[in-house]
């Protein structure tokens, strides 16, 4: 947006030293346009504070939740299984852009991983803004999108449905990618492990926990998948957030200078006009003298 | 005499690593117990005497040492006893129950909330209305969801 204004300028410019008059008004609504963009993106940062404060405070509470769902794999050793390649991969972005590199981040970790194995990797994107920039691509490789993230904070109903959908597929392994939040200026682009039934049932530790019989395990794992996506779903927000503050606070700082730059330039340019003018008087009555 | 001085603090850096595992994993009666719902975290990592949750192969308490186990949670009540012996007590929807090797316990619920914070009013209210539900409902689907809605309620009732 900024790069095509700036370009405007130089246009401007061009212009002044043909008709002072009409670059004095260009200025001025360039001037008044860089000023209400201004506002605008001040008033998102506002909003995106407020969002951010109630998403941080959702992610303490989610932290040792998804702390939980996770230590079971890690502590029974679950690896994934071997025999089938299918891969199935979730990128947690969400539909609204203006936030800096967090849906690049996700998409670009996931491009990588596609890039890999193309043949038996699926996509699973959660967000508007990761099928937008894997579907030039890998379109064939997505098998489906989930629209409506990111308006509203994510629910545990919204995890449990997208964990649905998902359990539906055949897969052996599987990673959902998302944005851990580390402070308001950083996160980093992690991963979390999905397992198939089968890969649980074949991991090394399995036997010494008791009685478990397979509808146990499935219902087990179709609620731990629920909990992990819920927990990413609070991560991923909380870094989009962030990350949206940061970004229209850059931009507000950014519409600041441009819009110190414009002044002065009008000033001048109005000063010009004056003295101009002035000449002109000037000068007509020294030739009538 | 500097050597001396290294080769020391190494072999203190070494010694002291088992030493701080031991601190963190604790000696054979504790548990490490983490009970989160989405709404709200009750204990992460703390150590209490039992917990008792009602689970779908039927309820069980939980003591230090449990034999590892997976296990579903049934919509009731979990009681927490704590090591000064105050028990509480918190309603759960559904979940899960995981217990490790290492005696960590983790239970997982979809949603939580403290017993004394139902109410018991509003509890019948939503069993009328989820009996009400299956009545009403003509697919397979819609009465299963209704069926779920009756056991919850029910359960509600019981635990306010």
């Amino acid at each position: 947006m900024f790069a095509k204004t700036g370009a405007l300028a130089i246009n401007y410019g061009n212009q002044q030293q043909v008709r002072g008059m009409a670059t004095l008004k260009a200025i001025s609504l360039r001037l008044k346009s860089v000023k209400n963009i201004q506002k605008i993106t001040q008033s998102m940062k506002m909003v995106s504070a407020a969002k951010y404060t109630k998403a941080e405070r959702d992610l303490k509470q989610a932290r040792p939740y998804g702390e939980g769902a996770k230590s079971f794999y890690e502590k029974a050793e679950v690896a994934p299984v071997s025999e089938s390649p299918d891969k199935i991969l979730i990128a947690l972005t969400s539909d609204r852009g203006l936030c800096g590199a967090v849906h690049t981040q996700v998409s670009r970790q996931i491009r990588n991983e596609l890039c890999e194995d193309p043949e038996h990797t699926r996509v699973i994107c959660i967000g508007d803004k990761s099928r937008a920039i894997l579907q030039r691509l890998f379109g064939k490789n997505i098998l489906m999108v989930a629209h409506e993230v990111g308006r509203k904070p994510p629910t545990f109903v919204d995890a449990s449905k997208i964990a649905q959908e998902t359990s539906r597929y055949n897969f052996s392994s599987g990673k959902i990618i998302f944005n851990r939040f580390k402070s308001v200026v950083s996160y980093t682009t992690s991963e979390l492990p999905l397992f198939s039934q089968a890969a649980i049932a074949a991991a090394p530790k399995l036997s010494i926990y008791d009685s478990i019989d397979s509808e146990v395990l499935q219902s087990y794992m179709e609620f731990s998948m629920a909990s992990l996506l819920y927990y990413a779903m609070k991560e991923g927000a909380c870094s989009e957030q962030s990350s949206r503050m940061t970004a229209m606070d850059n931009a507000s700082k950014n519409a600041g200078e441009m819009i110190d730059k414009l002044t002065l330039t009008f000033n001048r340019t109005r000063q010009a006009v004056i003295t101009r003018e002035l000449i002109e008087i000037i000068s007509g009555a020294a030739a009538l003298e | 005499m500097a050597s001396v001085g290294t080769t020391r603090s190494v072999l203190r850096l070494l010694s002291s690593q088992p030493i701080l595992k031991q601190a963190v994993r604790g000696y054979a009666d504790e548990m490490a117990f983490t009970f989160a719902a989405a709404n709200k975290v009750f204990y992460a990592n703390s150590n209490v005497k039992q917990v008792d949750v009602p689970s779908f192969s039927g309820a069980f308490g939980i003591l230090p040492k449990h034999v590892p186990t997976l296990a579903v949670l049934k919509p009731g009540v979990v009681t927490v006893f704590e090591q000064d012996g105050s028990s509480k007590k918190v309603f759960v929807s559904s979940g899960t129950v995981t217990i490790n090797e290492d005696s960590s316990v983790q239970v997982l619920a979809e949603e939580a909330h403290p017993v004394e914070d139902l109410d018991a009013s509003a509890a019948r209210e939503q069993l009328s209305k989820a009996q009400g539900d299956l009545s009403k409902a003509t697919s397979e689907q819609e009465k299963a969801e209704a069926l779920i809605a009756i056991e919850v309620a029910e359960a509600l009732v019981a635990a306010a």
